[in-house]
């Protein structure tokens, strides 16, 4: 695996580029005054330098033994070839490059087809399956997606070939393109019997806890657990398309499962991910109704319940007033989190969002009425460009759960974690109250750890 | 097959250029792009992201802005972002979308100038050149737009008719002083220069701009604007007081042929790499310097002038008279323009041009082994000699590579030489991005340990 060094050799030192910095207004809100499901405008966008949210090239690799070949102009190209490089997986990518001309011959069918097959040919050993990235150029262009893929499936038939894209453009125009990655990372299923007994989990970049509820449920009813993050190879990956339930519980997988239980016949069922306790119980009441399994037991609720609030006052006895920061990029639900650390008496002061998810609507509209004072800031906005250096001399100690916050508060403390990490049900209570005091207690390099792209990846789960 | 790449890494891109090339200039530089292109420059382009507070973001361009050509919601947001935050300029660069619905970047660009009062650039790249043309876009337009014509300027100051003549007399007579240029000068007036063709891109951030400057200043030059690391806005405003302009990359080249036709500046291109090349250089630039002022001060007019230097002083190339590397080989054997050396047992130079050549002179001069460059980006044809190839694709390199005894490139590019070559990684951010960034030597100072340490 190759090592990432962001550090710089002493050259640089901390340089204001804008002499008017002083005068620049850092965008926020109180929650108070905030609308939803877009407390800020839109406008020019900036990118912080936090980098640990999974991209279309690290869900692509989850697949065992495959191949990408992304066909984009050089633009596009270069930050999905440097994470597959940065991966350690340069032999699983490779690109076909559009150029101007292509633009003007109109041949971009004949680009793709030629260029992958190209590829095919050149690779040492043949991929059981080929993912083909297309571009916002070829959805511009009218280009016959359907011929191409015909046409690749005719040259490579003992190749599974699946159509995924990398067209931003459309991020506000239906399926967003991570819904659309989540779900083509289960097209290239084989359809084969249906096992009664097993179970997917689809949708998730990181493994689901193997000491969460839902593993524990599912296991403890001896069903068979299949989930695209523990599949060492293209077989076993195949051996999904024997579950009879597929499991959701990112919101952008939901898709992914309706496409399954369409197409391989089995059933979808959507969990809610949440710090709400009642949300939790009717979310894992609703999995055993479709399993027909036994509800949990009251005793295990309050068990589970009893073990959050204890982790939870021993975490507020550590941190006491210490101001936290939250950034979406931690989970789904970082309004939830906000009220659930609130209502315990966590000083919580900041929420880094740039809209508010539906998941998230009735916490929004709890702490607007509760505690109006919280402050939402957006990531993107313009302004957000000095943000940092705003905060470089602020002097206090700030915990931060995600990765943008820590930049953002430009902390050492903050807890490192991104998509929710792989936490479901009361699990992810009692593990974030435990990793708060970690980081409480313990300092990181926050710009050396944020800059790492696709955080978990390097795991293993990608090699 | 062309436009392929089996299993190396892809340029960063020209609309990536801009960005790189404006950074330290205090502007506002937006990347009419969807979403992607600022989280890949960011993070893989530009080392000084995290460290300079610098202006750089896209437009967040949708499907139905895209569709119905909706530019005012860009210029809205522009207004907005100039209002808000302050910038000393605006630059407007472009990708493929944009290149296919026909945005007329230097329109939109005139609109918002003219709106915000702020100087506002367009440039139409698209996303699918590499860098080098988008930094050369960005330092032309510096050339054309914010160098000022000082010349003039001061001569607008002049009260009146006899004291200008004084001022041109003095300036003629400071042209005409042969002596005072060279290295052989007694009393040596220092000959200032612009550097043009700095980014991170194609020198990192290890200190190779402020060696490149450290150098010129030990060879008695004076540094006016480094284009564009270590310069303000205004010290590039400067660039016409300068003499010559050092163009160190081939995105150099434009601003400083922009620069001789404003100001018949002339300009010499390569790197001070070695121990034999950087001393005959420099002699180089100062002689062709003096000879170029000598014959613009008899010059009747500007149009008469005879400059014999009108196509750059290059360290290496085809013009022979002009050539530092060809000098200071003329005596050598082996190492001539002929394809014959470069068959078998030579070194293979992949990447940015005009680095390139000055590191395959520097190995052919210092070692007398033969050098061939490969060359992965836009670069002049003029540069090239007859062994020299412009290779942007997978399916070029690899049959140039045969033969080789050592090929020195960015770590990305191992996969395709030979295994009996001896690979000697030359890591490149424009290439590679951060991931080999703490192995980028400084060539400009350490060249002899760079190839003691790879034992070449």
């Amino acid at each position: 695996m190759l090592q990432i060094v962001v550090k710089e050799k002493g050259m640089l030192k901390k340089v204001n580029a804008n002499e008017n910095r002083n005068n620049v207004e850092i965008p926020q809100v109180r929650i108070g005054d905030a609308e939803f499901p877009q407390p800020f405008r839109s406008g020019l966008e900036y990118a912080s330098p936090a980098r640990g949210t999974w991209n279309i090239v690290h869900t692509g690799m989850l697949i065992p033994e495959a191949h990408e070949i992304f066909v984009c102009a050089s633009c596009c190209l270069r930050g999905v070839v440097l994470t597959a490089a940065e991966m350690g997986a340069m032999d699983r990518f490779s690109t076909v490059e559009i150029r101007e001309h292509n633009l003007l011959d109109g041949d971009m069918e004949e680009l793709v087809i030629e260029g992958v097959s190209d590829i095919i040919n050149k690779l040492p050993k043949r991929p059981p399956a080929v993912l083909v990235y297309t571009s916002c150029v070829h959805h511009f262009t009218g280009v016959d997606l359907d011929m191409i893929y015909e046409r690749l499936r005719e040259r490579f038939p003992d190749i599974d070939f699946t159509d995924c894209y990398m067209n931003p453009i459309m991020r506000k125009s239906g399926m967003t393109p991570d819904q659309l990655m989540r779900s083509r990372l289960y097209t290239m299923l084989h359809e084969r019997e249906i096992n009664p007994r097993a179970v997917a989990i689809i949708g998730n970049d990181l493994p689901t806890d193997e000491d969460s509820e839902l593993m524990y449920i599912l296991k403890s009813n001896d069903f068979i657990v299949h989930e695209i993050t523990s599949c060492k190879s293209y077989e076993e990956y195949q051996e999904m398309a024997e579950s009879a339930y597929y499991i959701s519980y990112y919101p952008d997988a939901v898709p992914g499962g309706d496409m399954l239980a369409d197409r391989l016949g089995g059933k979808h069922i959507k969990m809610d991910f949440s710090f709400d306790y009642e949300e939790i119980d009717e979310t894992f009441a609703e999995l055993a109704g479709a399993l027909g399994i036994n509800p949990r037991k009251p005793s295990d609720i309050s068990d589970a319940r009893r073990l959050c609030e204890e982790e939870l006052v021993a975490t507020k006895e550590l941190v006491g007033d210490t101001p936290i920061a939250i950034d979406y990029t931690y989970c789904t639900r970082p309004l939830g989190l906000a009220k659930m650390l609130l209502t315990h008496g966590f000083n919580v002061q900041r929420v880094y969002l740039d809209a508010v998810s539906g998941g998230d609507k009735d916490a929004f509209d709890y702490l607007k009425r509760k505690y109006p004072d919280l402050i939402l800031s957006p990531t993107v906005h313009a302004g957000m460009r000095f943000a940092q250096t705003a905060n470089s001399g602020a002097g206090s100690k700030v915990l931060a759960l995600g990765q943008k916050a820590a930049y953002f508060e430009n902390t050492n403390h903050f807890v490192n974690l991104v998509e929710g990490g792989g936490m479901m049900g009361y699990e992810a209570i009692y593990r974030t109250a435990r990793l708060m005091r970690e980081a409480f207690e313990t300092e990181k390099d926050m710009k050396e750890l944020v800059g790492i792209k696709g955080l978990g990846c390097e795991g293993g789960c990608c090699s | 097959m062309k436009q392929t790449s089996r299993i190396t890494s892809t340029y960063s891109a020209d609309t990536m250029g801009v960005c790189s090339a404006l950074f330290e200039l205090g502007g506002m530089t937006i990347m009419h792009d969807a979403s992607g292109c600022n989280s890949t420059y960011t993070t893989h382009d530009e080392p000084r992201w995290y460290d300079m507070d610098s202006m750089v973001y896209i437009s967040a361009l949708t499907e139905m802005e895209a569709i119905m050509g909706d530019d005012e919601k860009l210029l809205g947001d522009i207004e907005d972002a100039v209002r808000e935050l302050h910038p000393k300029f605006v630059a407007i660069a472009g990708t493929p979308i944009p290149t296919m619905t026909g945005f007329d970047f230097e329109a939109v660009a005139a609109v918002a100038e003219q709106r915000t009062g702020v100087p506002c650039f367009g440039f139409a790249t698209t996303g699918m050149n590499t860098y080098i043309h988008g930094v050369s876009m960005a330092f032309e337009t510096l050339a054309k737009r914010v160098v000022k014509d000082i010349k003039t300027e001061k001569k607008k100051e002049l009260p009146s008719d006899n004291e200008r003549q004084d001022v041109q007399e003095e300036s003629f007579s400071k042209h005409t002083d042969s002596n005072q240029y060279g290295s052989h000068s007694t009393t040596p007036k220092k000959l200032k220069v612009n550097i043009i063709g700095l980014t991170p891109l194609d020198f990192s951030v290890n200190g190779q701009d402020s060696s490149i400057a450290s150098w010129l200043e030990s060879e008695n030059f004076e540094v006016v604007s480094r284009w564009a690391m270590g310069s303000t806005l205004e010290e590039i405003a400067m660039a016409g007081e300068a003499d010559v302009n050092l163009v160190v990359s081939a995105s150099g080249l434009a601003a400083a042929k922009v620069l001789f036709e404003r100001f018949g500046m002339p300009y010499a291109v390569g790197l001070p790499i070695g121990h034999e090349l950087p001393g005959a250089f420099a002699d180089l630039i100062k002689t062709k310097v003096r000879e170029f002022k000598e014959a613009d001060a008899s010059a009747a007019t500007f149009e008469s002038r005879e400059i014999s230097i009108h196509s750059g002083i290059f360290l290496a190339g085809s013009d022979s008279q002009n050539s530092a590397a060809q000098n200071a080989t003329a005596e050598r054997k082996n190492t001539t323009d002929s394809v014959q050396p470069y068959k078998k047992g030579f070194t293979a130079i992949i990447g940015e041009g005009v680095a390139s050549f000055s590191l395959a002179n520097a190995v052919e001069l210092d070692l007398g082994i033969p050098a061939k460059v490969l060359c992965t980006t836009e670069c002049p044809e003029d540069m090239l000699r007859e062994c020299d190839r412009i290779t942007p694709d997978e399916d070029d390199i690899i049959p140039e590579l045969e033969g080789a005894a050592y090929i020195i490139a960015d770590p990305l590019y191992k996969p395709i030489c030979p295994p009996e070559a001896k690979f000697i990684p030359l890591p490149s951010e424009g290439f590679s991005g951060r991931l080999y960034r703490d192995e980028i030597p400084n060539l400009i100072t350490d060249f002899e340990d760079f190839l003691k340490k790879r034992c070449i």
